[in-house]
């Protein structure tokens, strides 16, 4: 231990452990979050959700995930074999790096970054070429539209979500996660830029293929979608990346306008997380609430809607700050 | 112009409505019955399986083996058999055998039963490991439920009970036959008698 410390340096060490701690992050969170949705989405309905298994069906998650592992990996005969393989890799990796970035509370960062914003939207951007792969790999008609709309929908929304982030950053001055939190010690940014905070969900909400933006998932249960030929262990790895890519969608959002780590009497952490979790219970609100948009309709809203709204937004926050 | 953000003003509304419908249901008790621990009422007239009457004067079933029930049943489930026991008035039904996987509880049996001695019982969770499992036999089911309620329970006749019962009725029938031939025979002696006198006479 003492070697491994000495050969990576401090930064090394810390790097280490919180890769271990970011791995067991989002595997406990992907548990628990799935159980969330299945809870939440029953007691909307007025059911009961998952109760069999472990009290209120607590261990369900970890049965399907059993389930899971037990299926057959069918890989079908004319995919792209090297692409079709790399998907489910390419979909998680960086999520899991966005992880580097993200202040649990004021100590708890693995690397502050100066450019920490920009690291997570970047490697947001990354996850829509891993469905581009994984649809144009299937050798699947259906699985190529479900992804060409896929890339449609997220580069529409993308905009919206990187003009908001800019109207936050320029009242801020520094792309610094931790910055941009220690700013909100007196007052949330919510309470600053309302129309800020709920253009920036509704993006997160396209940006994460969730609610009422689930086109590439949902005509995976009409006809098919990006992930239709995936089976067992590779489809499992494609539901863990889009949960853990709610969390760091939740997480960017709560440190965007929600204060970060900031709250009276518990801890740093504790506060935090209960913020994240309460937006990823605001996304689900939305899904068992909304239908779903048909995709003309989709793609008119980003453009026509949310990408004006967000430049008058950012324009306003210029303004205010050139003139104060 | 106006109505660009018009339109956006009452779609937003719209949302945020839609949203309170949901958080409120999210509150809401849920009305699921969650079946293996908890069950729910059936309602007085439900169709379970047809099964016998327990008449609380008799404190047993009514079933006198008049053979309705397996003459209409459009399916042909029910075996019925039944003797005259001696010192009673009507015949008691001795096998009642109901074939209830094939059952489709159309009511008929219930309806056209001249004593009114079928009812359709609460029961709705039958099952079986095999065919033969939902063969139900109804005098046995009767005792298991005199036996709940603390009555006492009406034993089904055995084979020499019946052999000797019907062996009774039998020998009474011919001493009853025996006797209305004399009795007939009388007559008809009584009537040559008076006839030949008749003709005489003309």
């Amino acid at each position: 231990m003492e070697l491994v410390a000495q050969y990576l340096g401090s930064e090394g060490a810390r790097m280490v452990v919180g890769l271990i701690a970011v791995i067991a992050l989002v595997s406990v969170n992907a548990l628990f979050l799935i159980w969330m949705e299945r809870k939440v989405a029953a007691h909307m309905q007025l059911r009961p959700g998952p109760m069999e298994v472990g009290p209120h069906g607590a261990v369900q998650t970890v049965a399907d995930a059993i389930k899971l592992m037990g299926k057959e990996l069918i890989t079908p005969a004319e995919v792209d074999k090297p692409i079709f393989w790399l998907a489910p890799i390419v979909i998680f990796l960086p999520v899991l790096l966005s992880f580097l970035v993200i202040p649990f509370s004021s100590t708890w960062i693995i690397k502050d970054m100066n450019v920490g914003i920009l690291l997570i939207l970047a490697f947001s951007t990354l996850s829509v070429l891993s469905i581009l792969m994984a649809g144009w790999s299937s050798n699947n008609k259906y699985a190529v539209f479900g992804a060409i709309r896929s890339v449609a929908q997220n580069i529409a929304y993308e905009i919206p979500l990187l003009v908001t982030t800019m109207s936050i950053i320029l009242m801020v001055g520094s792309f610094k996660l931790s910055d941009i939190v220690t700013a909100q010690s007196g007052v949330w940014f919510v309470v600053v830029q309302p129309l800020a905070f709920i253009l920036f969900i509704i993006c997160a909400t396209a940006e994460t293929n969730r609610a009422p933006f689930d086109i590439p998932e949902a005509e995976s249960e009409l006809v098919a979608g990006f992930h239709t030929e995936y089976t067992g262990m590779r489809f499992a790895l494609f539901f863990l990346a889009e949960y853990t890519n709610m969390f760091i969608a939740a997480a960017v959002a709560t440190v965007l306008f929600l204060g970060g780590w900031h709250g009276p009497i518990l801890p740093g952490v504790v506060w935090f997380l209960i913020k994240v979790y309460a937006v990823i219970f605001l996304l689900m609100w939305f899904r068992w609430t909304f239908p779903r948009t048909r995709f003309d309709q989709l793609v008119t809203f980003a453009w026509k809607i949310l990408i004006p709204l967000a430049f008058v937004n950012l324009l306003i926050t210029a303004l205010v700050l050139k003139l104060r | 112009m106006m109505s660009y953000f018009k339109e956006i003003a009452v779609g937003f509304w719209s949302l945020i409505g839609g949203m309170a419908v949901t958080i409120r249901y999210f509150v809401k008790p849920i009305v699921t019955v969650q079946y293996p621990r908890e069950k729910i009422q059936m309602s007085p007239r439900y169709r379970g399986y047809p099964q016998l009457i327990m008449d609380p004067e008799t404190q047993t079933h009514k079933c006198i083996a008049c053979e309705m029930c397996v003459r209409i049943c459009p399916s042909q489930l029910i075996t019925v058999e039944g003797t005259k026991f001696p010192g009673e008035k009507q015949k008691r039904a001795t096998k009642y055998v109901h074939e209830h996987q094939y059952c489709s509880l159309c009511g008929l049996c219930v309806e056209v039963c001249p004593p009114a001695a079928l009812e359709f019982s609460p029961v709705y969770n039958l099952a079986g490991f095999s065919r033969e499992d939902c063969v139900l036999d109804h005098l046995v089911l009767l005792q298991a439920r005199q036996k709940a309620a603390g009555l006492p329970v009406t034993p089904v006749p055995t084979e020499e009970e019946i052999s000797a019962a019907i062996a009774v009725e039998a020998a009474a029938k011919e001493a009853r036959e025996k006797e209305a031939k004399a009795k007939a025979e009388a007559k008809k002696a009584a009537e040559a008698k008076a006839a030949p006198a008749k003709e005489d006479k003309e």
